[in-house]
């Protein structure tokens, strides 16, 4: 199958004015026919739900949370990134565009990430009328600070936390709907699965998680945006309850699955402590604003950090990357905190770890200055490790963070069923295989803001459509599957719990495709992988019944996917000969240790297709071509 | 540094909201003290699943402290005894060995029990459905630096906006009263700018939201503040007083 991008015609600055104007429109009064699904409550189906509201559509709004609150879009810390040049340092759409086109190693498409460059600005003005505290200058005006893979200051922040800030206007915006009555919430409803009528998403089967009920609902299109996959390395900075489910369960009805192997390390977490830890905490990348990474020069030097002098230190990117230093892209920083500990240079207990040291910033600004910009995190820091990071330095390890890959889009965010849209981090569109610090929160919002509540008119103005409700048979058969599933769940009652089978799972897949794979590592972690599913359907052990609140049954169909969809990363991972950005395969290196591309072969979009259970998945590909920007060696020296 | 400890836990069981509870006793062995308080009650979850019980059911997911849908009171204490905590970043460092920790969900009318720890705060949800917005729509805003506001401002409105909506100041008070989360919300939007032309209806409708939905009634007891894992002041209770009676006497909303 020709993967067809649908991307407009026309010159790259003028695509997105264009395709608004070529849309067919839903007339205002009509737009009230009309039932949209949203799945997910981040910053990209908040803010979907609510826009889409705005205009007048019905909208049906589900999150597996308490409250739409509470989606993980709430954990972002540093900011958000726009090209408002406000400090007047350089900044246009043109460079936050080629900024992120770059960072993620030319493996993104070109027209989406025009348009999120292009819009980005609208969603600071919009962020700021909805009330959202956004840090401020003395005179009153807005605040900006530096991120990685970038040269000027364009990143807006609420003290540590933007995401929390940017999250409770999205969802007060989704609030003031539900008051109106133009969105109807769903709150503790897991979707699983999509049911497709004609060829077309026209709803979803959802489990209501307090009366184990299984409910259907019916709409004229589904929008997912039910965020990353990062847990199926059961150990990431992912909340709990963050899975791969709603968008693996489109999968297997059809819509492809690109790039499933770039995955974000991100370099500044609290390193691993103990095998009973339950998930990783990140430090905002912001924090390399001010702290310098180091490690000692001496492999296996065990000092405390205050007692090794300066010479014997290694600022290590500082001294390879003298023009970016502590701020080069997040894949980058990663590999090299790897590289040094490969060596025998880490530091801490596990010996993985590098440290993060205020000591110069507090001698140069003060500590009440650096108190200000990060205090939380410090706070955060500390409670976790019990170390004062003012007087020693932080630790830090990579961790899994973000995931880039997600199910296919074409420009108007649609998948390839007719009718489905993903948005957000389930999406894979705009930050090819590295994405940039900042930049998540601006594509969830751009996503739901601002271009979702076009292209959906698009899409229901022009496509004809037949009255379906769920007395449907499709509705029956998929709420059948969904009931024989978790049946079969419960009747397996064997000798280990789901979270074991998660944490082994998590076990091979940070091995073997985590920050560095080889072809041999990827091969023998698939013949691991088959071995352990095949024992969790016939080992795992899940207490409790279907009709109730039942949170194990909850994690163990969420595992069930990711030992499914942990396999199709590795499949992703060995198709693809080279490296770049977060997928670095040892064989495809540079002199100097970075990653090789190999822009003849796979200039591309890998885009799965479900073939059946325990079948091959099948490849198409999605040429990406660069008619803009000039392909290079990624440099940050 | 790490080392282990074995408690003796006593932890409120209760399989429906209609259904009587009562307090189960349990013991948690070998915990080591860098885990949080949620991992060491996995590490029982674990055995009991293994032993063929219900393991204990309780909300959580970002286990950073940000997303608000932790909390249990321990020993008493709403987030257990570490001020400015929430219970997922309360670590077992600040127990000793042989302690008993009795752990019960929310208490109040307006959450009614789901499950174990897990209770439905539903009517937080409400009373932000009520007021707790500006209304503006996506598209018509005019740029972010159009109105200046003073940083002292801004920084008062985040003050405010810090509030992750646990239900910890409800579970507090004698009262069982919402204020510390509605006057954090008010107290928020009547700050800036953007939010004056509204401040009186939202703090009108907030409040009578709240009052609805059983919340108590705030009798300066100051528990609130005291257990509020972001600290947030109530100083913006007092903001609200002001905002309500500005509204029921001075404005023409009634």
């Amino acid at each position: 199958m020709q993967l067809d991008a649908k991307i407009p015609d026309g010159p790259l600055a003028e695509k997105w004015d264009r395709h608004r104007f070529e849309m067919k429109l839903v007339n205002p009064a009509n737009k009230r026919k009309f039932d949209i699904i949203v799945v997910g409550t981040g910053l990209a189906g908040g803010s979907a739900s609510a826009t889409l509201a705005e205009l007048g559509y019905n909208v049906k709004t589900f999150c597996f949370q308490d409250s739409p609150r509470r989606a993980h879009s709430i954990a972002a810390q540093g900011g958000i990134n726009a090209a408002k040049n406000y400090p007047n340092d350089g900044d246009s759409i043109w460079r936050l565009f080629y900024d992120t086109v770059k960072g993620g190693d030319f493996r993104a498409r070109e027209a989406n990430v025009h348009r999120l460059a292009q819009v980005s600005n609208n969603i600071i003005d919009h962020c700021v009328a909805q009330g959202i505290p956004f840090a401020r200058e003395y005179g009153g005006l807005l605040a900006n600070r530096s991120f990685g893979g970038a040269q000027v200051s364009r990143t807006f922040y609420a003290r540590g936390q933007t995401g929390q800030q940017l999250l409770l206007g999205a969802y007060s915006s989704l609030a003031r709907q539900i008051a109106a009555g133009k969105v109807t919430m769903f709150p503790r409803r897991e979707m699983l699965d999509v049911v497709i009528v004609d060829g077309q998403a026209r709803g979803i089967v959802v489990r209501n998680l307090i009366s184990g009920e299984l409910e259907t609902h019916a709409a004229h299109a589904v929008v997912l945006a039910t965020g990353g996959y990062g847990n199926v390395f059961f150990l990431s900075t992912n909340a709990m309850g963050c899975n791969v489910t709603a968008a693996y369960r489109a999968y297997k009805k059809g819509a492809f699955f690109a790039n499933p192997c770039f995955t974000q390390i991100h370099p500044t977490c609290i390193p691993v402590h103990g095998t009973y830890q339950s998930k990783l905490t990140l430090m905002s990348e912001s924090l390399r604003n001010d702290g310098r990474v180091w490690v000692p020069k001496k492999a296996g030097d065990t000092r405390r950090p205050a007692d090794i002098p300066e010479d014997e230190r290694d600022y290590f990117l500082e001294r390879k990357y003298p023009s970016f230093g502590n701020l080069v892209p997040r894949d980058v920083a990663s590999r090299n905190a790897k590289e040094q500990c490969d060596m025998g240079k880490g530091v801490g207990e596990t010996r993985l770890a590098v440290y993060l040291d205020f000591a110069d910033a507090i001698r140069r600004d003060g500590r009440a200055v650096i108190e200000k910009k990060y205090g939380n995190l410090f706070q955060m820091y500390a409670k976790i490790t019990a170390d004062n990071p003012y007087e020693t330095p932080m630790m830090i390890y990579p961790a899994v963070h973000y995931t880039m890959g997600g199910l296919w889009v074409d420009y108007n965010l649609m998948s390839t069923v007719p009718g489905l849209f993903v948005l957000g981090e389930a999406n894979f569109s705009d930050h090819g295989a590295n994405r940039l610090g900042a930049s998540a929160l601006m594509q969830g919002l751009a996503d739901g803001y601002f271009v979702i509540p076009y292209t959906i008119g698009g899409y229901l103005a022009g496509t004809p459509q037949r009255a379906v409700t769920t007395a449907d048979p499709a509705f029956k058969a998929a709420t059948q599957a969904v009931n024989g599933r978790i049946s079969k769940l419960l009747s397996i009652n064997g000798h280990r719990t789901v979270d074991d089978f998660h944490r082994e799972l998590g076990g091979i897949m940070w091995d073997y495709c985590g920050m560095a794979r080889t072809n041999a590592g990827l091969e023998v972690a698939r013949g691991l992988i088959q071995n352990l599913r095949a024992e969790f359907w016939e080992n795992v052990k899940v207490p409790g019944d279907p009709g109730e609140f039942n949170q194990s049954l909850e994690r163990a169909g969420r595992v069930a996917d990711f030992l499914e969809f942990g396999e199709l990363m590795l499949i992703d991972a060995r198709a693809r000969q080279e490296s770049c950005g977060g997928h670095f395969n040892e064989a495809f290196q540079t002199q100097e240790n970075e990653a090789l591309r190999d822009d003849e072969n796979f200039c591309h979009v890998a885009a799965w297709e479900f073939t059946g259970e325990d079948k091959e998945p099948a490849f198409h590909k999605e040429p990406l071509v660069f008619e803009n920007v000039h392909l290079t060696q990624r440099s940050y020296k | 540094m790490t080392k282990t400890i074995n408690l003796t836990l006593k932890v409120w069981r209760q399989k429906g909201p209609h259904v009587k509870g009562k307090l189960e006793t349990y013991h948690a062995n070998n915990i080591s003290t860098d885990m949080s308080f949620l991992e060491m009650i996995d590490v029982v979850n674990e055995q009991l699943t293994l032993d063929g019980k219900d393991p204990i059911a309780f909300d959580h997911d970002c286990r950073e402290g940000i997303c608000g849908s932790c909390g249990a009171v321990v020993n008493g204490r709403p987030h257990g005894p570490e001020k400015g905590t929430t219970l997922c970043q309360l670590h077992m460092r600040h127990f000793s060995d042989g302690d008993t920790v009795v752990v019960e969900p929310w208490r109040s009318r307006a959450f009614p029990i789901i499950r174990d720890l897990a209770v439905d705060r539903g009517v937080l949800d409400k009373i932000i459905q009520a007021g707790g917005y500006i209304s503006v729509n996506a598209g018509g805003a005019q740029d972010a630096n159009a109105i200046p506001i003073p940083q002292e401002v801004a920084d008062k409105a985040m003050d405010a906006a810090a509030c992750i909506g646990c239900g910890a100041c409800v579970a507090a008070c004698p009262n069982a009263s919402a204020m510390l989360f509605v006057s954090a919300k008010v107290s928020q939007l009547a700050l800036l700018p953007q939010g004056k032309p509204e401040a009186a209806r939202r703090a009108i409708a907030m409040l009578c939201s709240a009052d609805k939905a059983g919340f108590g009634n705030c009798s300066n007891e100051r528990e609130c503040e005291a257990e509020c894992p972001k600290e947030i002041s109530i100083t913006h209770i007092a903001r609200l007083n002001r905002e309500f009676f500005k509204a029921s006497f001075g404005s023409s909303v009634q």
